[in-house]
């Protein structure tokens, strides 16, 4: 029983690497960039979040909401400000500039929020499911976020492969040449996918600091960091791959923990990762392309 | 909020120059971006409001206060205090968090700049440094005084310790608390951490505590983390007894907490916000107007720091003329001497090597608020 | 040796080297005389080492990403290894050789031998993958390696050196000291590294990078860089050259290390965390990937520019932030670049650019 409880603790956190996970692999799969400031945008959603429901008594949906609004705005903007001008850039100064982004998120929240940590209230309650004459207990929140984990990627999965924008993000993410002589704003269409990962970002904003109540500036950036791996873990690029990486990533840091060393449970994260793309060079899911000579 | 305080140290710094003539040059580095900030903008407001209030008080010291960034680095924290250096400081207050200190603590002893650090707490802080004194406890000291506490008191036979692994700080109390406790009947159960970057999910520690058996645990770490066990813990239905340290000082005062988490949690603190004598009320009232928020024990470390060299530099008839060579020997004499009363602790007394001696507070937390354990 | 290979070099590139060596030369001077009568605040005298240490670094990763083309996200796990096995080499030489300089040296070779090491085993899996996959490798081991040494201990008594993992049961005999003590790190160090010997560094590391590119190998880092496929068609061993490039960078990087932790009381793991790794990238990257100097100085400026920003209090870290994004945005984009070259009235057309584009 002890199992099955780590192995939800698992899926609850694995479940927000994946919503995070799932924003960085969108960006990849057709900017093919890094986007490291992902993560800070997560910290923006939690903070927009925590002042409309803490302190301005917001609804918590009518939060998330917002937090999803101000997030989608903040993402097309930072994308037009300093990802646009470096399009036909080498992939490495969009990368030092994601980075550079990213500071400027972090060190912006500092100064407009302070330090101090804040108290994120939970969205739905503290209670919990009680199963197996209470042997088994799975929190309000870790179901919510399973279940929101699973209808962003089922929504996300439709979008993509039967609308008209899906189906110009998977063109572009194909071939952006192409795309464009066949008529799709490839501008437009990384802007909207900028738009998508942002707004998921404050989704996985606001459900990170429910499930561990503690928001500080610097709060997205190590899931940020874990989520990346989540997505490369997965095959970066794809989205059942994020959805996967992310949960696998989850249950092995919580297994690595309960069951190897606490002390060492990032280096096992880790060394798993690295034997799986030893095995599959391009994550779980993602493609190996063939090179054309 | 920041363009006042600004302001604010712009005007204090002006008035002190033009009325008082010269002022002792006072420096010190911390946090103040970065994921430690919390730390280092208490320690600096605190001394802040000191500077301020002994500026005003026309006893014949006046002070210039400057704190630098270091963000909780040992190299930048090198780099701040050489800023420091060129300004001319004088004394200096070290560095707000350990492994910096260390680093600026060398350079202090080297360039006989005397320095008394508010919150440092590592021992090799202090190690084989005579100019260099500590206002916190040393962590060993927690220890093993928790230790102590917790089988005086008899609260529990089998305790559960969860530290950070990659911290100074935590692992220090956690190493004397573990060594000290069997020899005082005391059985740890249950020793699990983390660290930095999987500092969210405790459900595994506070499983593997509940299932051996835990009656007490033994939380030596920062308020933030333990605000997400204590939260943790209570969706899992496990209530044990929570023992904290210093650093848990602040839980109550973040903004959202449900302070009925902590009820019932005790902790060996320096400095309680809620004590009624008057050096305390007075000094959090004037914190709470400044900046809006109930002082940390950092706060207190770094307002208890510039009174004490505010005794200390009227005892020994300083005065701002003179080098930082001098006034380091006085320091040293004095500090070794003198006993301090400020507000984290009433005779407050300094040993030979730096380390502090005060009496801990032991604290209990009902209703939302500490209470005396004795 | 070098001299004859230089002659025989394209006179652009001949030029270019002597110019690295001739600023990096020059700036030594300048910095020592400056540093030695005093004219040099000490802020900038304290970071004469750290800067050196950087420029290492830079050099280092140039030669993995710049030359070499892979992207390293794990290079300051390298230094990591290097600051350890080095300051611990030197706790334990103190007795034995007690002449700093000596000692210093030494525990740099260490470092770099150690270092070395780390690169090579870590190097076996991870250059059999490609581009972002083998960054997200080497961020995955530059993380091991700090959790690693976060658990290691490491203490010598009167029966030789001890080691253990995750908690300290060395049981040192009286007498014994714990060296490496996990998460508190190495503490009491002996500051022995100096500003020439970081020079030294800075222009043995130099020449192994120019040396090596000119070779017949580092011919084959390009062409294998440039295209694979085409590299691998006429019979180049791709992957030695790889591994060629990756332990020596690693080697570098732990001299690096070694010369950087000796400059401080106190050295710990999480020093060499990712945020590191990334700053030293941002050195390579702004400084031009494959352009030694251009890395050198991008370095030394990184290194001064959040000091110079102090007087901004709070919002130094947001300025540095603007700074580095407009800086990208300023050398990367075309339009902003044809801009500024229109102010410039004498611009004309370089020859040297032109060939690197």
């Amino acid at each position: 029983m002890i199992f099955l409880n780590y192995f939800i603790s698992g899926i609850s956190l694995g479940s927000i690497y994946a919503i995070i996970a799932l924003g960085y692999t969108m960006v990849y799969g057709i900017a093919k960039m890094l986007n490291f400031a992902h993560g800070d945008v997560i910290m923006v959603g939690a903070y927009v979040c925590f002042y409309a429901v803490a302190r301005y008594n917001f609804n918590p949906f009518l939060g998330v909401l917002l937090a999803m609004i101000v997030c989608t705005f903040l993402g097309i903007i930072v994308e037009r400000l300093a990802y646009k001008p470096l399009r036909q850039a080498p992939s490495l100064a969009v990368l030092i500039t994601a980075i550079g982004v990213s500071y400027f998120l972090q060190n912006s929240a500092l100064l407009l929020w302070s330090s101090n940590p804040k108290v994120f209230p939970s969205i739905i309650g503290r209670g919990a499911f009680k199963l197996f004459d209470g042997e088994l207990s799975v929190s309000h929140i870790t179901a919510l976020t399973i279940i929101a984990c699973l209808v962003i990627m089922v929504v996300l999965t439709l979008f993509i492969s039967k609308t008209r924008l899906g189906k110009a993000m998977r063109a572009c993410s194909e071939d952006k040449g192409a795309a464009q002589l066949m008529g799709i704003n490839v501008n437009a269409t990384i802007s909207l996918t900028f738009a998508i990962g942002s707004g998921l970002a404050a989704i996985a904003g606001a459900l990170l600091c429910s499930a561990y109540p503690t928001l500080m500036p610097t709060t997205g950036a190590l899931p940020g960091i874990k989520a990346f791996t989540a997505a490369v873990f997965g095959g970066i690029g794809s989205i059942p791959g994020a959805f996967l990486g992310g949960l696998m990533l989850g249950v092995i840091e919580i297994f690595a923990k309960a069951y190897i060393s606490s002390q060492l449970s990032d280096a096992v994260v880790f060394a798993v990762l690295i034997i799986v793309l030893l095995v599959k060079p391009a994550g779980l899911l993602g493609r190996l392309t063939q090179e054309k000579v | 909020m920041t363009k006042k305080i600004l302001t604010c140290t712009i005007l204090v710094l002006a008035m002190a120059s033009c009325a008082f003539g010269a002022a002792f040059k006072i420096g010190g580095t911390g946090p103040l971006t970065g994921g430690a900030a919390i730390y280092g903008t208490a320690a600096m407001r605190g001394a802040q409001i000191a500077v301020d209030e002994i500026n005003a008080m026309n006893t014949g010291i006046t002070f210039e206060l400057r704190y630098e960034d270091d963000t909780h680095d040992a190299e930048k924290a090198v780099n701040a205090y050489n800023a420091l250096k060129d300004w001319g400081m004088q004394v200096s207050l070290g560095s707000v968090t350990s492994k910096p200190c260390e680093a600026t603590a060398a350079e202090n002893f080297a360039d006989r700049i005397f320095a008394l650090t508010p919150s440092a707490s590592s021992a090799a802080v202090t190690d084989g440094k005579d100019n260099v004194f500590q206002m916190c406890f040393v962590d060993p000291n927690q220890g093993s005084a928790s230790a102590q506490y917790i089988a005086d008191k008899k609260f529990a036979k089998k305790v559960a310790v969860i530290w950070k692994n990659d911290d100074v700080y935590s692992k220090g109390i956690r190493d004397t608390f573990v060594e000290k406790a069997p020899s005082l009947g005391l059985e740890v159960v249950s020793e699990t951490t983390f660290a930095d970057g999987n500092d969210n999910d405790f459900s595994v520690q506070l499983t593997d505590a509940q299932k051996n058996g835990a009656e007490l645990v033994f939380l030596p770490m920062y308020y933030q983390p333990a605000s997400l066990i204590l939260a943790q813990a209570q969706a899992m239905g496990y209530a044990p007894k929570w023992f904290g340290v210093d650093g848990m000082d602040g839980i109550l005062t973040m903004e959202g907490f449900d302070k009925s988490l902590a009820e019932g949690v005790m902790l060996l603190t320096p400095f309680n916000a809620d004590a009624k004598d008057e050096k305390t009320v007075k000094f959090v009232a004037e914190y709470q107007k400044r900046f809006n928020e109930v002082p940390n024990q950092f706060a207190a470390d770094g307002y208890d720091c510039v009174y004490a060299y505010c005794q200390a530099l009227t005892q020994a008839k300083a005065t701002p003329d003179m080098s930082a060579e001098d006034l380091c020997g006085k320091m040293i004499e004095q500090f070794t001497t003198m006993t301090f009363n400020g507000v984290t602790g009433e005779n407050v007394k300094w040993a030979k090597n730096g380390e502090v001696t005060k009496d801990p507070k032991g604290m209990v937390i009902k209703d939302g608020a500490y209470v005396g354990l004795d | 040796m070098t001299m004859r290979r230089l002659i025989n070099l394209k006179r652009v590139e001949a030029r270019r080297i002597y110019l690295t060596y001739f600023i990096v030369i020059i700036a030594y001077v300048i910095c020592q005389t400056m540093s030695s009568t005093r004219i040099l605040s000490s802020t900038m005298r304290g970071m004469l080492v750290p800067i050196c240490a950087y420029m290492v670094m830079s050099i280092s990763l140039n030669l993995v990403v710049g030359i070499s083309g892979e992207l390293s996200l794990g290079h300051a796990g390298f230094m990591s290894v290097g600051a350890f096995s080095g300051v611990a080499a030197a706790i334990l030489m103190q007795s034995v050789i007690p002449f700093a300089p000596v000692r210093l040296a030494l525990a740099m070779i260490i470092a770099a031998i150690f270092a070395a090491i780390a690169g090579f085993l870590i190097g076996i899996p991870v250059l059999r993958l490609k581009g972002d996959y083998l960054a997200i490798v080497t961020l995955a081991f530059g993380e091991i390696i700090k959790s690693i040494l976060n658990n290691f201990y490491m203490g010598m008594d009167s029966g030789g050196i001890q080691f253990s993992m995750l908690s300290d049961t060395t049981r040192l005999l009286p007498g014994g000291k714990l060296i490496i003590r996990g998460p508190m790190g190495i503490s009491g160090i002996q500051k022995i590294a100096t500003f020439p010997a970081g020079f030294i560094l800075v222009m043995i590391s130099l020449m192994i990078v120019f040396n090596l590119v000119n070779s017949r190998s580092g011919r084959a880092f390009m062409a294998i860089r440039d295209d694979r496929i085409a590299a691998e068609s006429i019979g180049l061993d791709i992957t030695k050259y790889k591994m060629m490039a990756f332990v020596l960078s690693a080697a570098m990087a732990g001299a690096a290390g070694a010369l950087f932790a000796m400059n401080y009381s106190t050295i710990v793991a999480n020093k060499f965390d990712f945020n590191t790794s990334i700053l030293i990238l941002v050195f390579v990257v702004l400084g031009g990937q494959g352009n030694m100097l251009g890395g050198i100085i991008a370095a030394a400026a990184l290194t001064i520019l959040p000091e110079k920003l102090r007087q901004f209090s709070d919002y130094r870290m947001l300025l540095y932030a603007v700074i580095l994004i407009v800086t990208m945005l300023g050398t990367n984009n075309q339009d902003i670049r044809n801009f500024f070259a229109k102010l410039n009235p004498f611009r004309h057309k370089e020859p040297e650019e032109e060939e690197a584009a």
